[in-house]
């Protein structure tokens, strides 16, 4: 249970810090449409780099649900 | 009559995409079809997820290519009185795939022991290792067609192969390597050209059917991680290490507090390239095998039309992540090497 717990958390911090990090590409990007490339760019990049740290978070969970 | 060429291109790319789209689809259906009579061969096993994921996530010394066509690989120990012994791994198991006894060494968690012991120095091929050489073959296949093409073109426009590789080359060297090394940068260019690709090929093998799960390996980021660390502190210049031992503009007692956490700041940075890369790449394949599990968990047809349909999407990001992962793997170790080579300002 406490596996399914942690993967619920993990993914609520993976969908505030990716929704964060959205939020603010589409405003950068409503300002200045021509740079809309590169904010895109760099917005994946970064989505990656936290995505990742989510991912720890899941593979965690596994492991303790495997025992 | 450029907005007719135009259109016709714009179509053609369309039904490529379409042809790949629809054709993932039936691949999903069409093996989770085959999987499922196997399971109702072998009745009375209870469907275990954890096995099957780490089954397919973990090294072994056989490859299991589908259901039927298996490669067994072969098994090169060491040990001290016996000396070099070559074997098919064939020999280590019955027909139940259960581990079994041959000359002296066994199989325990996929890893060979000697029953009377005696350690063992294991050189095997395993999976993940004849998955490194396929991709090392296939990058010196590619690689060498595109400088031949590149050679052969010289001056003018890039044709095949060439012209789907060299603007990413291009790319890479340009706005990854060159910005964050600076002067000096075209020594490194070679290692982490070959670094990125050799990455982002491994990732995408790793998504194919059948294939291993190289870059996922713990062992394999690792070693990327430690070529990082040592062609970064080897190119360390004076500058480099005198701010990490004495920092200079801080004042006095602070340059004993920065010192330690300087140290530990030159192992962790490549070994948070390992974690990242290792993690991103196998709870990718972890999730997309929960997934494929879930429709012999509900043991429902309903359920597994459902999870196929988002296994093609999750497929498309997990190939969108292999992509990412390269990159931002190739573009963190120029940036530790730029800030080892820098100058001081």
């Amino acid at each position: 249970m406490g596996a399914g717990i942690g993967a619920g958390l993990v993914a609520i911090g993976a969908g505030i810090g990716i929704g964060r990090i959205g939020g603010s590409a589409m405003e950068a990007m409503a300002r200045q449409p021509e740079a809309a490339g590169k904010i895109q760019t760099a917005m994946l990049i970064i989505a990656a780099l936290v995505e990742v740290i989510a991912l720890f978070g899941v593979v965690v969970n596994f492991m303790i649900s495997l025992g | 009559m450029n907005s007719r060429i135009l259109k016709n291109n714009h179509l053609k790319v369309r039904s490529i995409f379409l042809a790949i789209a629809l054709g993932l689809l039936f691949f999903n259906f069409s093996f989770a079809q085959s999987e499922s009579t196997v399971e109702q061969a072998e009745e009375a096993e209870a469907f275990n997820p954890g096995d099957m994921i780490m089954h397919h996530i973990l090294d072994s010394h056989v490859w299991e290519f589908w259901e039927g066509a298996t490669l067994h690989l072969p098994i090169i120990v060491y040990s001290k009185e016996r000396g070099l012994e070559i074997f098919s791994s064939a020999n280590l198991y019955d027909e139940h795939h259960n581990p079994v006894e041959y000359k002296g060494y066994t199989l325990e968690h996929e890893h060979i022991v000697r029953t009377d012991g005696v350690h063992v120095y294991d050189f095997s091929i395993t999976k993940n290792v004849a998955a490194l050489f396929l991709n090392s073959l296939v990058m010196l296949l590619v690689f060498i067609a595109v400088a031949r093409g590149f050679k052969k073109n010289a001056g003018k426009a890039p044709k095949g192969i060439q012209s789907f590789f060299e603007p990413i080359i291009i790319y890479i060297r340009d706005e990854v390597i060159k910005p964050n090394i600076g002067h000096g940068y075209e020594k490194y260019v070679p290692y982490l050209l070959s670094l990125f690709f050799f990455i982002w090929f491994g990732n995408l093998f790793g998504l194919m059917p059948g294939a291993a799960n190289l870059t996922g390996n713990i062992a394999v980021t690792a070693t990327l991680a430690f070529f990082t660390f040592v062609i970064t502190n080897v190119s360390g210049n004076a500058n480099y290490w005198k701010h990490i031992f004495w920092t200079p503009g801080v004042p006095l007692p602070i340059r004993f507090i920065i010192l330690p956490v300087e140290l530990i700041g030159v192992i962790t940075k490549p070994i948070s390239l390992m974690i990242r890369l290792f993690v991103a790449i196998s709870a990718g394949h972890i999730v997309i095998l929960s997934l494929i599990a879930m429709a012999f968990i509900f043991q429902s047809y309903a359920v597994g039309i459902g999870s196929s349909i988002i296994l093609v999407f999750i497929n498309l990001i997990e190939i969108l992540v292999a992509t990412i992962q390269a990159y931002v793997f190739t573009i963190f170790t120029s940036v530790y090497i730029g800030l080892a080579t820098e100058e001081a300002h």
